[in-house]
């Protein structure tokens, strides 16, 4: 069994009267694609919102490679190496999809001011690795042809692509997609089942918030299933699938929907 | 229109694009010499106009920083612009007697502390509560001024130091005639020559030279940082701040950052014009000109460098320009501005990029509507 490269424990969060979470614990092992289901408001997005700093949780802990990530900045945990893309896309539109990328390899970078202005050795150097990274991962995501090109103007399955190649340039050794899918037609779907499987074998390990159960089924390693914020069920693609609490809770009782 | 311009420029060689920068630079530094007809001004010295002008252009620029590219709304920037003023003020006459070269460094770090002290608690806030914010610090400052006697109260500050003259006082190193346009007929005029460089109360020329020095500096600085990690950073937080945040970009650093540098050209401005002025008083940093410095950056296009300069050209130049229609200088800007804003909402010289954005947009409602250019489009 490979180490747990996430650890997230008895994870609460209240917004007022309201429980999003609830005592959630789950775990991704290192190099692996782990699922993260459920139906409408089970709290999917809210557990990576937690995760990646955006909301700090009301009791639990979240361990990232051994160490608390929680009460960290959102850049503190992106530095650490956790990366995301966003369910409704958050490109920065007015800068050319090369720009978008640098900005994630930038993370790594310490350029400052006076490095900046002075161009320093450091300022090249950095300008230069992070220019090779982006047009790297702008080709591994096939959009290299429209690095020049603003990202308001790319089309909608280009930006998805393009979050993610951000997202990659933050030198991750997590991803976390929230719904990469949404709005692609079957034929990109499968191209990104294979493209979230090439991301692996890079070496980064996913986490992967899906609605189309083909695409979970087909490309995850492990399920977690989430319902009114609670961890109802958690194994492997196929043992998700016979599970009845998930059948019911999620897949409808229509066996046919299920499969 | 824009573009093809800007493609051209591109386009050309390097050497012969360097070429053609220094010739511009020269003319620049040229224009007071030349008196050309139409543009210099009559009834107004045109070396103290052009010197205005630099001020105006240092303060777009510095508020470019600020509003342009890292996307903060500041509407007390003339706070800055008086902290710089003042310090020379201070420094150099009201209260010790140093040399004016001292005093701008240190008036520059004034303002730009002063920048990290007013931003350090308010950049939490954003868009209109940080203008309200921001507008409240310009006033706190001429208000300090005016009341505070150690600051000179209502009254200023008299005998702000003058840049140390180069050469002899009475001839300067050398002296450069000026050009008289008659009827038809250029002459040199060899009766009132500008003296390199003697910084006195009459021939503003000199003054004019300093401030265009300076505003070729931080216009190269600008550049350099603009195209580098920080720039992006700005321009990444003004689009998506929490996404540049979970980029990895520490944005309250950014934006923290972009205020102190916007505040340390505005400092710089401020000790230039207290020291050309000699005389500085609350008067000189009123709400209007923090108004008027968001006019140059909004007219100009926000964003783009060019702009803000063309912009800031613009609000000092005309109304001295125009001077004998004084009653009606206001009213005359007024529905320049309301033109402007229906004509081209995006300033005169947009940035590129939302030239691009704007330019596919339309293309796209072409498409839509199905016209035959639209049409042949789409084939292509």
């Amino acid at each position: 069994m490979s180490e747990r490269i996430l650890d997230v424990q008895s994870l609460t969060l209240k917004f007022g009267g309201l429980t999003a979470l609830d005592d959630v614990s789950l775990h991704i092992n290192e190099g692996e694609i782990l699922g993260l289901i459920g139906p409408n408001g089970a709290g999917k997005t809210t557990c990576f919102n937690a995760i990646t700093g955006v909301y700090g949780p009301t009791s639990g802990d979240i361990l990232f490679q051994g160490k608390s990530i929680v009460g960290m900045k959102k850049h503190q945990i992106t530095k650490q190496g956790i990366a995301r893309t966003f369910q409704n896309i958050r490109l920065f539109p007015t800068m050319t999809a090369l720009e978008n990328v640098l900005v994630g390899a930038d993370a790594q970078h310490s350029t400052g001011m006076l490095t900046a202005l002075f161009r320093l050795p450091r300022h090249r150097r950095e300008e230069k690795q992070g220019h090779d990274r982006a047009m790297e991962l702008l080709r591994f995501m096939g959009i290299h042809r429209k690095a020049d090109e603003l990202a308001a103007n790319l089309s909608y399955g280009d930006q998805r692509r393009l979050e993610i190649a951000r997202a990659m340039a933050t030198g991750p050794k997590l991803i976390c997609l929230d719904e990469p899918a949404a709005g692609f037609n079957p034929a990109e779907k499968v191209e990104l089942m294979d493209l979230i499987r090439k991301v692996r074998d890079q070496g980064f390990t996913v986490l992967l918030i899906e609605h189309d159960m083909r695409l979970v089924m087909g490309v995850t390693d492990r399920i977690v299933v989430l319902e009114f914020g609670r961890k109802i069920a958690e194994g492997s693609p196929s043992e998700i699938r016979d599970n009845p609490a998930v059948i019911a809770a999620y897949l409808g009782v229509d066996e046919e929907d299920a499969s | 229109m824009n573009i093809g311009f800007r493609d051209k420029l591109t386009g050309l060689p390097k050497p012969v694009r360097i070429l053609l920068w220094i010739l511009l630079a020269l003319f620049a530094y040229a224009l007071p010499l030349l008196e050309l007809p139409i543009i210099s001004t009559p009834g107004v010295d045109f070396g103290g106009v052009l010197f205005t002008v630099t001020i105006y252009c240092l303060v777009a620029l510095g508020l470019n920083i600020v509003v342009g590219y890292a996307g903060l709304l500041d509407l007390g920037y003339v706070g800055f612009y008086a902290i710089g003023a003042y310090t020379v003020g201070i420094l150099t006459s009201f209260h010790a007697n140093w040399p004016l070269l001292l005093a701008i460094p240190v008036a520059v770090v004034a303002a730009m502390i002063s920048g990290v002290i007013l931003g350090a608690p308010t950049l939490r806030v954003r868009g209109d509560y940080l203008a309200i914010v921001t507008l409240g610090f310009g006033e706190i400052i001429r208000l300090t001024a005016v009341n505070l006697e150690w600051l000179g109260d209502a009254r200023g500050i008299k005998n702000i130091a003058k840049p140390p003259n180069i050469g002899d006082e009475k001839t300067g190193l050398f002296e450069i005639p000026h050009l008289l346009w008659g009827d038809g007929t250029v002459l040199v005029d060899t009766e009132h020559p500008t003296k390199f460089l003697v910084f006195g109360y009459i021939d503003q020329v000199p003054y004019y030279w300093m401030g265009l020095t300076a505003v070729i500096i931080v216009l190269i600085a600008d550049i350099l940082i603009k195209s580098s990690r920080v720039g992006r950073a700005w321009e990444a937080t003004r689009e998506d701040e929490d996404a540049a945040e979970l980029m990895g970009v520490p944005t309250f650093k950014f934006k923290l950052l972009a205020f102190s540098t916007g505040a340390f050209v505005g400092g710089l401005a401020g000790a230039l014009y207290a020291s050309r002025q000699g005389f500085i008083n609350p008067l000189s940093f009123l709400l209007l000109y923090s108004i008027l410095f968001l006019a140059a950056v909004v007219v100009g296009g926000q964003g783009n460098r060019w702009g803000v300069l063309l912009g800031a050209i613009l609000v000092a130049y005309l109304p001295q320009r125009f001077r004998e229609f004084d009653d009606f200088r206001v009213l005359a800007f007024g529905a320049a501005l309301v033109l402007l804003a229906t004509l081209r909402p995006e300033g005169l010289i947009p940035p590129r990029r939302t030239v691009r954005a704007k330019q596919l947009e339309q293309e796209l409602d072409e498409l839509e509507q199905g016209t035959d250019e639209g049409e042949e489009a789409a084939r292509v």
